[in-house]
């Protein structure tokens, strides 16, 4: 049985989980915007401006780096150090290590994003960094593990709640995710180049065996400890199946590392690695639609809920997205629609309905619980919360759709033939009809972009109230202790 | 005896089904774990309440 807790909220080392929260908002806000100007020089090249620091193919890892690293890891360090404190009954152990992974983090991301937009990188997709970067992140990253299991080890409750479970998958696995893919020998010292301990195929597969892990572990199973925690807590009610929870980590961390090599069909891959790949892919379906069912139904009892409440809203939303892209995800692995899809902006309309739709919306949902904690205060505006809700789901729906659109459009433009086995459009006829579709992906970028702006403004004067009141609270102590004297 | 195992391993007909074997047995080890006994069943479900422990402390 669970045991009750002998630690106050104020031993918590909450300091740390504000510096990840706020840089969390600061990368997401740049991440995002970078996002919505590559989307703008897609659909008018005007925008490269010949500068080669701003074009497409340096900003678009600082997108994904910023986004990805800066914004979901930030905010994976600060839920994950809340959570674990908060589960465990115990304060985060260390006072400098926590300090150093949120320095070490910090680095990592902007001299990442500096280094991309200079021309430096290791053409490894999600893993762009250069060879001194990746040394950084795998010491950042051993000392995130050393506290988490630390803690962990000295934890009040005899039972480790299964948010944490997910939250050690994520942290173990993506360090041999990283250091593998990243095995590579400068070619000098002061070199930032180096060349890959890999080779042809083996390379590519490396390559999206961490590629695929990435998603699977970085921003599905560490955003489903985030979901194990929030949803409960924002529902306020326990999650529906705590047997399904251990199923659902089981079936999901085994699935995962095997379906890597479907990013690799149709290419020099042996033709078993990728229908493995490919029926891995579609088993992973059920522990996905099981965890997504069991955080969906947390709610059971309390739908009303879906409409009093914004931070609810984003938080079922987000598990919404996750259904659909857990099964757009299997679909697209398949051999034959990934004849269609593969190469195509269909992949990257799927990309962004996990990653706006489930990482972002989760965080965003996780965020306005998490902050009036952290401050002990109130959101200053719900009426923000909503417009933000609001803003980033027509912004994803446009985004996808416009990508469909374009993507399958694609897709079928390159394999259609004549009746004399022509080739019946040009490649760059494919190119130009994209022009419409790549506006409404921008227009779709555009509201989401305001849709974080909006939250960093909630949630700046949110803890401008938080010192007001703090203030207001220290100088009625202070006048009443006047008063008493 | 150990050269003659690791030999075997390397072959990918052998690898193959003995991994689908091992993990197949491993995963329904564990859903049988999880439903078969109704007071485990009490217990782990039980867990599910640990989020909530602090709420009176805030």
């Amino acid at each position: 049985m669970a045991a009750t807790s002998q630690i106050s909220p104020q031993s918590y080392n909450y300091d740390i989980v504000k510096k990840f929260t706020i840089m969390a908002l600061v990368w997401g806000v740049l991440g995002m915007f970078t996002g919505l100007y590559i989307a703008l020089e897609l659909a008018w090249p005007i925008f490269n401006f010949n500068t080669p620091e701003i074009t497409f193919g340096r900003l678009r890892p600082v997108h994904t780096t910023l986004v990805i690293f800066g914004f979901g890891g930030s905010a994976l360090f600060a839920t994950s150090y809340y959570i674990v404190q908060r589960t465990c009954q115990v304060r985060l152990w260390g006072e400098l290590m926590p300090t150093y992974t949120f320095w070490g983090w910090q680095l990592a991301v902007g001299s990442a994003a500096v280094s991309y937009m200079l021309g430096y990188t290791q053409a490894r997709e999600y893993a762009e960094m250069v060879w001194p970067i990746d040394i950084l992140i795998a010491l950042t990253w051993v000392a995130y593990l050393v506290i988490y299991v630390q803690t962990l080890r000295r934890r009040s409750q005899p039972h480790i709640y299964v948010a944490n479970w997910f939250f050690i998958a994520f942290i173990l696995a993506t360090a041999i995710l990283h250091i593998v893919n990243n095995m590579a020998m400068p070619i000098g010292l002061f070199s930032l180049s180096s060349y890959s301990l890999q080779a042809g195929v083996q390379d590519a597969m490396t390559q999206w065996w961490y590629g695929h892990n990435a998603v699977g572990f970085f921003l599905t199973a560490a955003f489903l400890g985030m979901m194990y925690y929030f949803v409960p807590k924002q529902a306020g009610r326990p999650v529906y199946s705590y047997r399904l929870s251990i199923i659902h980590f089981w079936a999901l961390i085994f699935l995962y590392m095997w379906v890597g090599a479907h990013h690799l069909h149709w290419t020099a891959l042996p033709d078993w690695t990728s229908t493995l790949a490919a029926t891995f892919s579609i088993l992973l379906l059920l522990p996905s639609w099981g965890g997504m069912i069991n955080g969906i139904m947390t709610l059971s009892g309390a739908w009303d809920r879906l409409r009093s409440d914004p931070v609810v809203r984003f938080l079922i939303v987000a598990l919404a997205f996750y259904g659909m892209s857990t099964f757009e995800g299997p679909l697209m692995s398949l051999k034959s629609v990934n004849a269609l899809s593969h190469y195509t902006d269909w992949t990257i309309g799927h990309v962004h309905s996990g990653a706006l739709g489930w990482v972002a919306m989760i965080t965003f949902g996780s965020f306005y619980h998490l902050i009036p904690r952290l401050w002990e205060t109130t959101m200053y505006s719900t009426r923000l919360i909503n417009t933000h809700f609001y803003l980033a789901v027509v912004g994803i729906i446009l985004y996808i759709s416009a990508l469909w659109v374009a993507g399958i459009g694609q897709g079928l433009m390159w394999r259609a033939f004549d009746e004399y086995g022509n080739l019946a459009y040009t490649f760059i006829e494919s190119v130009e009809r994209l022009h419409l579709p790549y506006i409404m992906r921008a227009l779709g970028g555009l509201l989401f972009v305001l849709g974080i702006f909006v939250m960093t403004y909630n949630v700046y004067m949110t803890i401008r109230k938080a010192k007001n009141e703090k203030a207001e609270f220290e100088a009625k102590i202070a006048d009443k202790m006047a008063t008493a004297q | 005896m150990i050269a003659d195992f690791f030999n075997w391993f390397t072959h990918l007909e052998n690898t193959k089904p003995f991994a689908l074997v091992l993990f197949f047995v491993t995963f329904v080890g564990i859903i049988i774990y999880v439903y078969s006994n109704k007071k485990r069943k009490r217990r782990l479900e039980s867990y599910k309440n640990i989020p909530f422990e602090e709420d009176d402390k805030d």
